[in-house]
């Protein structure tokens, strides 16, 4: 059986870090893996979209409408709308911060309201206040890894495995907050 | 131990292995990374080309050479390097040489949508297409020994899921690669008509072997599960079919794509009530498999336009819906690419679109000058376009026209193209004014050095092209050189550029915001001055947006640049620590 996780959010918020921590974290374990991300203009602040899937025997690497067990969301309304890719029984973790997408900022359309509600009126919704947590960690950055903390936890593999990947990942200086916004996360 | 890793990277080590020594490219979203991870390897020279034809040539020249040599570019890259290749062909190699070409469907980062496997049989030149990372090291390394053994240049053809998706990829012993000796063979490579005639021949009897070859090569492979329903298809659309139907269908995956075999499909087709053919972008093969008389059902059923997704497959081909999904009841904003916060390009477009300009536009950041709220840019074409076409525009409604009229190119793909069309201006009596956005970087892909930078791929200092000089050189008189954050200043600079009567280059220096080297302090905050006049929301800067019917600054996503305290008429936007 193949998981499925999506991690969502805007270009620049280290959306790839966190797919980097989760991809080589289920590599460890054994599982076949496949990771999907884009790069180039897409990143300039765009729409961010990482899969990333493992199980026995991956073949695609991109996940449907209606096929993520996990949905892992860096901002709002880009966990809106990834709202309908996530499975029937699936959970998306979203963290609460809002950043203006251009139309918004030129006017041109509204940021829609109370997103949340209308998010847990349909699905499995944990929001997550990642940037507080980030900022008591102390390292403001440290958001993919509140969150990667958060997520952990809905999985099958041991704590410690993460804990491995993440002093392997993450530089040095930035480990402390780290490790530290892993546990915010984790005990959430 | 398998280790994850990106397709291109994987490219990169298959290369590696097969004792790869020269690899030259030019960037270009989603071939990028494979040079990038080429550098990772001591052994191998690398370099980023000016531009795709040179670094053709150079892979070319080391073939010739004896050494193994790969060369690596985008889909649209393969058009400005088509003239060398297409004679390489008939060359053929000494050492193993493989063109990695990556094509877009989808069109996440590009500007249009060609499918490349038109090249390989237009060029008459084997093609290998892999499925996925771990493929992409096998048929990397494959693609070398292939190369040799037919003597002729392969081309390794990826799409953007392949090359950027990751997965599981074993490593092995790099080859000890001997380089070929060095002898002079003025008949197979010295292409004027008496010997290029001889090498058709050759070409064509190769093609033949190449047909026998993909007859019985593994790299083609079979899997029965079905005598109803059978696939035919390559690359990632195999994985995603696989994922859709699973057992419930027989597979032909092609891991060769050009030539295609005849006898392999007619075998496949008998064996199978229905053959679907299951390809992104254009019926390449489906319409071979039609020229050889195989009933196959291709197009009819599946789009040539975009990238192609599991349930896209189990829809045509068992009308079988998705899983029941939670809908969005709304519409909701789109969250467009946009220039970042600091770009050197937003005060540029802020001063051509306030002068009313038209703009004739390039391929790299800058081409988010199209975008809302600086709607600048008129025309993208092509790397370099920008300066040639606007030559065009003038020559087709005069000199007044002229007038109102600048093409905006970047610094490496003025390099890469742009200086052509420069010559062209001052060869042919134009009056254009182009500006150079010089932002000491190659932007979009992900900061590349350039022949302007002063460093190599490898950052070792090197001569630095000279953009000044470099204009002047080719007879421009009036180069003038100017920050575009100085806004009153670049502004005048302009209007007396494009109010000339000669030709004029504009050089609008200021570094990519994202260098490491820029170090903007502080943030910006708006004070109690504000007559929210909104002057500076037609910058169109992510960090600065209207909250409950005010203007404020974001400062989480404001780097400081102070770009909006230059904008701003009242003052009211100061700097913070």
């Amino acid at each position: 059986m193949t998981k499925n996780i999506m991690i969502v959010g805007v270009g620049g918020q280290g959306t790839l870090l966190a797919s980097r921590i989760l991809g080589n974290t289920v590599a460890g374990e054994g599982y076949d893996v496949k990771l999907s991300e884009v790069h180039g203009m897409s990143q300039r602040g765009g729409s961010v979209v990482t899969y990333v899937k493992y199980g026995d025997e991956v073949y695609s690497p991109i996940i449907g409408q209606g096929e993520a067990d996990i949905i892992l969301a860096f901002e709002i309304l880009e966990a809106y709308r990834a709202m309908p890719y996530l499975k029937k029984d699936g959970v998306m973790i979203a963290n609460s911060q809002k950043i203006d997408p251009m139309p918004v900022i030129t006017g041109a359309m509204k940021y829609p309201e109370d997103i949340e509600k209308k998010i847990s009126s349909k699905i499995n919704l944990v929001e997550v206040d990642a940037l507080s947590l980030a900022e008591k960690a102390g390292n403001i950055k440290s958001v993919n890894v509140v969150l990667i903390g958060v997520m952990a936890k809905n999985t099958d593999i041991p704590y410690e495995k993460w804990i491995e990947t993440i002093k392997k990942t993450v530089p040095e200086k930035f480990l402390d907050a780290n490790l530290k916004a892993f546990d915010y996360g984790y005990n959430i | 131990m398998k280790k994850i890793m990106l397709g291109n990277a994987a490219v990169a080590r298959g290369a590696y292995e097969a004792g790869v020594t020269v690899v030259a490219s030019y960037p270009g979203t989603p071939s990028t990374e494979i040079t990038e991870n080429i550098v990772k390897y001591d052994e191998i020279y690398a370099e980023w080309s000016p531009n795709e034809k040179v670094a053709g040539e150079v892979a070319i020249g080391a073939s010739i050479g004896g050494a193994r040599a790969m060369s690596c570019m985008k889909h649209v890259g393969l058009n400005v390097m088509a003239d060398p290749v297409f004679t390489a062909s008939y060359t053929g190699v000494s050492g193993g040489l493989v063109f990695c070409v990556a094509d877009d469907p989808g069109m996440h980062s590009s500007q249009n949508e060609q499918d490349s496997r038109h090249y390989a049989k237009a060029a008459k030149l084997l093609m290998l297409e892999p499925s996925d990372s771990k493929e992409c090291k096998e048929f990397t390394k494959l693609a070398f020994k292939i190369s040799e053994d037919f003597d002729t240049p392969v081309i390794l053809r990826l799409s953007t899921r392949v090359s950027h998706s990751q997965g599981l990829v074993e490593e092995n012993e790099r080859e000890n690669y001997e380089l070929k000796d060095y002898q002079k063979n003025s008949a197979k490579y010295v292409m004027m008509p008496g010997n290029a005639i001889k090498r058709h021949v050759v070409v064509e009897e190769r093609t033949k072997k190449e047909i026998e070859f993909a007859e019985t090569t593994d790299l083609n492979n079979i899997e029965i599960n079905s005598d109803k329903i059978g696939v035919i298809t390559s690359g990632i659309s195999y994985m995603y079919a696989k994922e859709a139907l699973g057992n419930r269908v027989s597979y032909l995956k092609l891991g060769m794509v050009y030539p295609l075999p005849e006898k392999l499909l007619k075998d496949f087709c008998e064996k199978h009530e229905k053959v679907y053919v299951i390809e992104e972008l254009d019926p390449f093969i489906e319409e071979h498999c039609k020229a050889i008389g195989l009933d196959v059902i291709g197009k009819e059923k599946f789009t040539m336009l975009g990238e192609y997704t599991p349930a896209l497959i189990k829809k045509a081909i068992f009308n079988e819906e998705p899983d029941e999904f939670a809908t969005i009841d709304e519409q909701i904003p789109a969250r467009p690419p946009v220039m970042c916060a600091g770009c050197p390009h937003r005060a540029t477009f802020y001063v051509l679109k306030k002068l009313g300009l038209v703009v004739s536009g390039d391929i790299g950041c800058y081409t988010l000058g199209a975008a809302a709220p600086l709607s600048s840019v008129d025309s993208t074409i092509c790397m370099g376009a920008s300066v040639s076409a606007a030559l065009g525009m003038a020559k087709a409604r005069g000199n007044e026209f002229n007038k109102k009229l600048v093409s905006v190119i970047g610094d490496s793909t003025f390099i890469h193209s742009g200086i052509t069309g420069l010559i062209d201006i001052v060869y042919n009596k134009g009056n254009n004014t182009v500006i150079i956005l010089d932002n000491s970087i190659t932007g979009m892909t992900g900061h590349q050095d350039n022949p302007t930078t002063g460093y190599t791929i490898r950052k070792e200092p090197t001569k630095q092209v000279d953009l000044v000089l470099l204009a002047k050189a080719v007879g421009i008189e009036r180069v003038v050189v100017a920050d575009p954050f100085d806004l009153k200043n670049f502004e005048k600079v302009v209007k007396e550029e494009t109010e000339a009567d000669e030709p004029s280059v504009i050089i609008a220096q200021r570094p990519c915001a994202l260098l490491k080297t820029v170090k903007y302090t502080g943030h910006c905050k708006i004070g109690s001055e504000c007559r929210n006049c909104k002057m500076c929301m037609k910058l169109g800067c992510p960090a600065i947006s209207v909250k409950d019917g005010g203007v404020i600054i974001d400062e989480t996503q404001c780097n400081g640049c102070g770009l909006c305290i230059n904008v701003c008429p009242f003052g009211a936007i100061h700097k913070e620590d």
